[in-house]
């Protein structure tokens, strides 16, 4: 810590001349951070609570907003843990063996990432939408998947894919097996390796991936929307909600909602530096 | 570097591996394939009638213009943001550092709501820049402005590992042999943060062509002005009309990808002539 102040001081004298371009350009930075995330945090607080307590309580505890967080809470707790074992097996494979189609598969992890959510939704529209490929099959069986609960759930298991094998492969190959060898060698099964051995090395990655996936999950609008058909109480996530609210002109109800997901955010920031923080190497 | 032999010592890999392609395959694989699979359903005449239209035209220059914009914006400001938080030490730096990666946790349609009102002609900002006669909000300038908040982490996270690890001596022998502060940046520093400028723009506009939720309350969404595609393909699709969905939606997979593929190909192509620098 000490050594590297004295060689960030020196540097900033040479290389960064007069003190009036160091702060200058500090300045110019906390500008631009201050007016792009500072203010509009402070923003969200501010209309959310404009009018009175009492108006925010009752927005959040309306029927229709606590059928929102049933929703987005459902959709997450179905999302994260599928991708999450998805993730373990992901990275497991990825970092522990060499064989036929390895990169293609890492290459294909990061798929949905560079699929726009807007995409991510027409694709189970067109799969399970009324002139989608099963839409007449589900239609004569009274399945319900587009505009109903279970297309949301598609959509958000789809747009969170990457995040948890993304966080844990890097930990994981970093980790090598030699302690998983020598638990093999010792008669341990391979679960119990597994649990006992390999997954205490990657907690750190494998709880940010976790964080990022919920966040995402709970907050995400462009695929949801796609599938949700914005029937109010029933498939609307608490992001939808705060749209309907915004466009009948109720900014503070709306607001309210956004509230919520900025705490999810702040809280989802304090656990990334909690782990980089933790897994730090000492 | 890889020891198959020693590593099938390990179990679970049918396991995982069956696994993995099942999920994968179920999840990503088939529901993409539809997409490529309705498209062929079109003629190509109809495709190109579909994708040509003088509103998906308009569309697609909005996007690009705008996402472009946001992309270069966030190179000079995620430079100026990693070089401070990384080279100095001030008060409150340890939250803004932090702060950064707010743009990836806060859910897109918070931003939008947000940036929406305080750009808008009676918002905290939109006021005084009204006073100016700048309309940002309804405006493709309020687009680029949500896109570029949304990509403003993507540069500084990819440039600031890489400033980290440049030794500080080599600024300072610089400096000795008498090259300016801005010659050492120019000749020294920028080689070496080239290919984290480029993909953190890269990451940083694939990004913003796709986004949707921050951009659709500040644009006003109108057709052939202010509509980017994402919201073209929602009307599409709102119209019953999936063919055409489908269409424009491949063109703008097919643009992303193709970004993406490029700058693969230039991040491995500047880290060729950089280990064929002497003395690199």
């Amino acid at each position: 810590m000490h050594p590297s102040t004295l060689v960030l001081r020196r540097s900033a004298r040479s290389l960064s001349g007069p003190a009036f371009v160091r702060w200058g350009l500090i300045g110019a930075a906390v500008l631009l951070l201050g007016v792009f995330l500072i203010v509009p945090l402070v923003a969200v607080f501010t209309f959310a609570f404009q009018k009175g307590w009492e108006a925010y309580v009752s927005a959040l505890t309306h029927p229709t907003a606590l059928a929102a967080m049933r929703l987005t809470l459902l959709a997450a707790a179905i999302a994260v843990p599928f991708n999450l074992v998805f993730g373990l097996a992901a990275s497991w494979l990825i970092a522990r063996f060499q064989f036929r189609g390895r990169s293609l598969l890492m290459t294909l992890i990061d798929l949905p990432f560079s699929v726009s959510p807007v995409i991510a939704g027409l694709i189970f529209v067109l799969l399970f939408g009324r002139q989608g490929w099963l839409g007449p099959w589900l239609l004569d069986h009274d399945v319900r998947v587009i505009f109903a609960v279970p297309g949301i759930v598609l959509a958000t298991v789809f747009v969170t894919f990457p995040f948890v094998a993304r966080e844990v492969l890097p930990v994981m190959e970093a980790q090598g097996s030699d302690e998983e060898e020598a638990a093999l060698t010792l008669g341990a099964s391979g679960w119990r390796t597994f649990l006992v051995v390999t997954l205490p090395k990657v907690k750190w990655g494998v709880l940010y991936g976790v964080i990022l996936c919920n966040a995402r999950a709970m907050g995400e609008f462009g695929a949801v929307s796609v599938v949700s058909g914005h029937v109010r109480g029933v498939t609307t996530t608490l992001p939808l909600h705060a749209e309907i609210l915004y466009n009948e002109y109720d900014l503070a109800g709306a607001f309210a909602v956004a509230s919520l997901l900025t705490l999810l955010a702040l809280v989802t920031l304090v656990v990334k530096k909690f782990v980089e923080w933790r897994s730090q190497p000492s | 570097m890889s020891h198959p032999t020693r590593h099938r010592v390990l179990p679970g890999f049918r396991l995982s591996l069956g696994f993995s392609w099942f999920y994968l395959g179920l999840i990503v694989l088939i529901p993409l394939s539809s997409l490529f699979l309705r498209t062929f359903s079109l003629s190509w005449e109809e495709f190109w009638g579909t994708v040509t239209t003088p509103r998906a035209l308009a569309a697609y220059r909005l996007s690009f213009g705008a996402s472009l914009a946001a992309a270069l914006a966030n190179v000079v400001f995620g430079l100026l943001v990693a070089w401070v938080l990384v080279r100095y030490r001030f008060p409150g730096r340890d939250v803004l550092e932090s702060l950064v990666d707010l743009p990836f946790a806060l859910p897109t349609a918070v931003a939008g709501l947000t940036l929406t009102t305080l750009f808008s002609a009676k918002g905290w900002y939109g006021q005084y820049l009204e006073a100016l006669g700048l309309k940002v909000a309804y405006t493709s300038v309020g687009v680029a402005i949500a896109l570029t908040f949304i990509g403003l982490p993507f540069v500084v996270r990819t440039v600031q590992p890489v400033l980290e690890d440049i030794d500080v001596d080599v600024e300072e022998a610089a400096a000795t042999l008498g090259s300016s502060p801005w010659q050492t940046f120019r000749r020294v520093l920028f080689p070496a943060l080239f290919p984290a400028l480029l993909s953190g723009f890269t990451l940083a506009f694939a990004r913003a062509l796709g986004e949707y939720g921050s951009v659709v309350f500040i644009s006003g969404n109108m057709p052939l002005r202010t509509e980017i595609v994402p919201l073209l393909i929602i009307t599409r699709l709102e119209q019953y009309d999936y063919a055409g969905a489908t269409a424009i939606a491949i063109v703008m997979l097919g643009a992303s990808f193709s970004l993406l593929l490029a700058v693969n190909l230039l991040h491995r192509w500047s880290q060729r002539r950089l280990e064929a620098r002497p003395g690199a």
